[in-house]
């Protein structure tokens, strides 16, 4: 019942891209509702699963590793499986709003949406580096697609700029697979965490792997990407990338690093990955503060963000990890929640140019809400999800005394404020002349909702840490080979 | 010489005209070659780090190059496909920006 639970995760979204290209337009909503609808009915008994034994583990039709494919949940794997099933319903909505599952654009639309669906919960399921790959590769390729669906020469233009340096990350990635399967002759996740000793080899191909992860998760200082990706997108599409793809990738480098090696002990390499975090945060919020349109000022929010989830490298312990995990789910609703409203309030201004933005408050109070309450989790100001992680952030950081992290954390909380504030401001302008006072086309108030929800979603989660928490606890790997 | 040190030079080779071509050139086609010279790479080098020793071939490095061969075929087409599209729209095939454009 579990095995077929875990496939329908994976199949139900490849089913029904599959579907989408063969049914007749009329059909395309019915088939989209009938593969989205079930996800989180599977999620519910994976949950209660998850809570009472902490761990379940699958063989994919009988075949034992190598050449087998193994499945493992577990507690971290099923809070992104839930992240991503709650945006494909919620920034779905929005998507629905704007590209109509019956029409020219939605057919190129919604298949590359299910395959991302269907390729990041393969991936978060898949127990071997290979496999890891593979999903990757789709997950990449899918979202490159999502983009070009932009049509604008800047939207392809990042779309393939994007798409050389992923390629060229994921052939770093294979080499360290290749020379990992060399070295132990296993490639399962978990069983090199025995067998795979440190070593001149071994630690090669961690390096040339992390290297390709870190270009695909657009860690400072390889994020150059990012920005221009993110802001040409459509806005339900920027949602995706900066909420959950490039998570998976950084998911990848925690499994490879605390699993894998992770009786290693590597103290000076992970604070060189902290301190790409630090670079993130802090590069990441400078320039958010000196953009010019309201979509890049998201997507080097994101640069910035990501850094965050560098912090878990240096502060390595319970703490770190529950407050690593609890931001990337923070973060991925409070940004899905940003970018689509700010891809509402770009096609009803028809810009998203800051200085447009004045007086949107009484306009567009649907989505300047949607913002706003957004920005309160992304600035960590309780009570929101955001807020939770920071917070235990700043715990993790105390309890050691590592002033310096304690000071990066409050000083990049600050930041964020910083330039949330500088685009709330705006909003909330009001020249006393309204010169220039351009026709809004509303957009559909079902996009504007969808925002809203993943907001709220974003603050609502500050009030639901204590059972989340608890699962992270169980699933630490620390706490089983102390 | 040994046959494996012998791969591992002709991989390390192609690796480098792979990061060469890549560099160098500003056509997305040429960019493409490059990255799939860079792939032809690994995958002669990943045969070759599974060499066996006693004379019988492991079958699941040959699966993973096999795969990872279907995968950089449809991400080529996939980049083809992206190429054209951006060649329509823009009427250049680099990625080298359009400085009349507007940001």
């Amino acid at each position: 019942m579990t095995e077929a639970l875990l496939a329908a995760l994976v199949f139900l979204p490849l089913l029904g891209a599959c579907l989408l290209l063969l049914a007749p337009s009329s059909w395309r909503a019915t088939i989209l509702l009938a593969v989205t609808v079930p996800l989180p009915f599977c999620l519910l008994p994976l949950t209660l699963l998850i809570a009472d034994a902490g761990l379940f583990e699958m063989t994919l039709a009988g075949h034992p590793a190598p050449l087998g494919i193994r499945w493992r949940l577990d507690a971290l794997s099923l809070l992104i499986l839930w992240l991503n099933v709650s945006l494909m319903i919620l920034v779905g909505l929005a998507a629905g709003a704007r590209f109509a599952p019956a029409s020219d654009v939605g057919l190129r639309f919604w298949p590359l949406w299910l395959l991302l669906a269907g390729g990041i919960h393969a991936l978060l399921l898949s127990a071997d580096l290979f496999n890891l790959y593979v999903t990757l590769e789709l997950v990449t390729l899918a979202g490159i697609g999502l983009i070009a669906t932009g049509g604008s020469g800047a939207a392809l233009r990042a779309a393939m700029r994007y798409l050389l340096l992923a390629l060229m990350a994921s052939l770093l990635y294979l080499l360290g697979v290749g020379l990992v399967y060399a070295e132990a002759g296993t490639l399962d996740l978990y069983q090199l965490g025995e067998t795979l000793e440190p070593g001149l080899l071994p630690a090669t191909a961690l390096v040339l792997m992390l290297a390709g992860l870190l270009v695909k998760s657009a860690i400072f200082p390889l994020h150059a990407w990012l920005p221009a990706a993110h802001g040409n997108a459509p806005g339900p599409v920027s949602a995706m990338l900066s909420a959950i793809v490039v998570k998976v990738s950084l998911y990848i480098i925690w499994r490879l690093w605390f699993w894998t090696a992770g009786d290693w002990q590597l103290p000076a390499p992970g604070l060189l990955l902290g301190l790409l975090g630090a670079g993130a945060i802090l590069y990441g919020s400078a320039l958010a503060l000196v953009q010019k349109r309201l979509k890049m000022v998201v997507a080097y929010s994101t640069v910035a963000q990501l850094g965050y989830l560098m912090l878990i490298f240096p502060l390595s312990g319970l703490l770190a990890w529950q407050a690593a995990s609890y931001h990337l789910i923070a973060h991925g609703l409070a940004k899905a929640a940003l970018f689509v409203a700010a891809g509402n309030i770009l096609a009803s201004l028809g810009s998203d140019r800051l200085r447009r933005l004045a007086g949107l408050d009484q306009r567009l109070p649907m989505d300047v809400f949607a913002l706003a309450l957004a920005s309160v989790s992304l600035m960590g100001l309780p009570p929101s999800g955001g807020f939770v992680g920071k917070w235990l952030f700043l715990r993790a950081a105390y309890e050691q005394n590592a002033w310096g992290w304690m000071a990066l954390v409050a000083l990049g909380g600050l930041l964020a404020a910083a330039y949330l504030f500088r685009v709330l401001a705006l909003t909330c302008f009001h020249p006393r002349s309204h010169g220039h006072s351009t026709r809004l086309r509303e957009p559909p108030t079902l996009a504007s909702l969808a925002g809203l929800l993943l907001a709220l979603a974003a603050i609502a989660l500050g009030f639901a840490s204590a059972p989340i928490l608890a699962l992270l606890e169980a699933a630490w790997p620390g706490a089983m080979t102390p | 010489m040994s046959s494996t040190a012998l791969y591992v030079l002709v991989a390390a080779g192609l690796f480098g005209i792979g990061v060469y071509g890549l560099i160098i050139a500003s056509h997305l086609l040429r960019k493409l070659f490059a990255i799939n010279i860079m792939g032809n790479a690994i995958f002669v080098l990943m045969v070759a780090a599974s060499a066996p020793l006693d004379g019988r071939p492991d079958a699941v490095p040959q699966a993973l190059v096999l795969t990872g061969i279907v995968i950089a075929v449809s991400a080529t087409a996939f980049a083809l496909a992206l190429m054209v599209q951006l060649y329509r729209v823009t009427g250049q095939a680099s990625l080298e920006e359009d400085p009349t454009e507007d940001d």
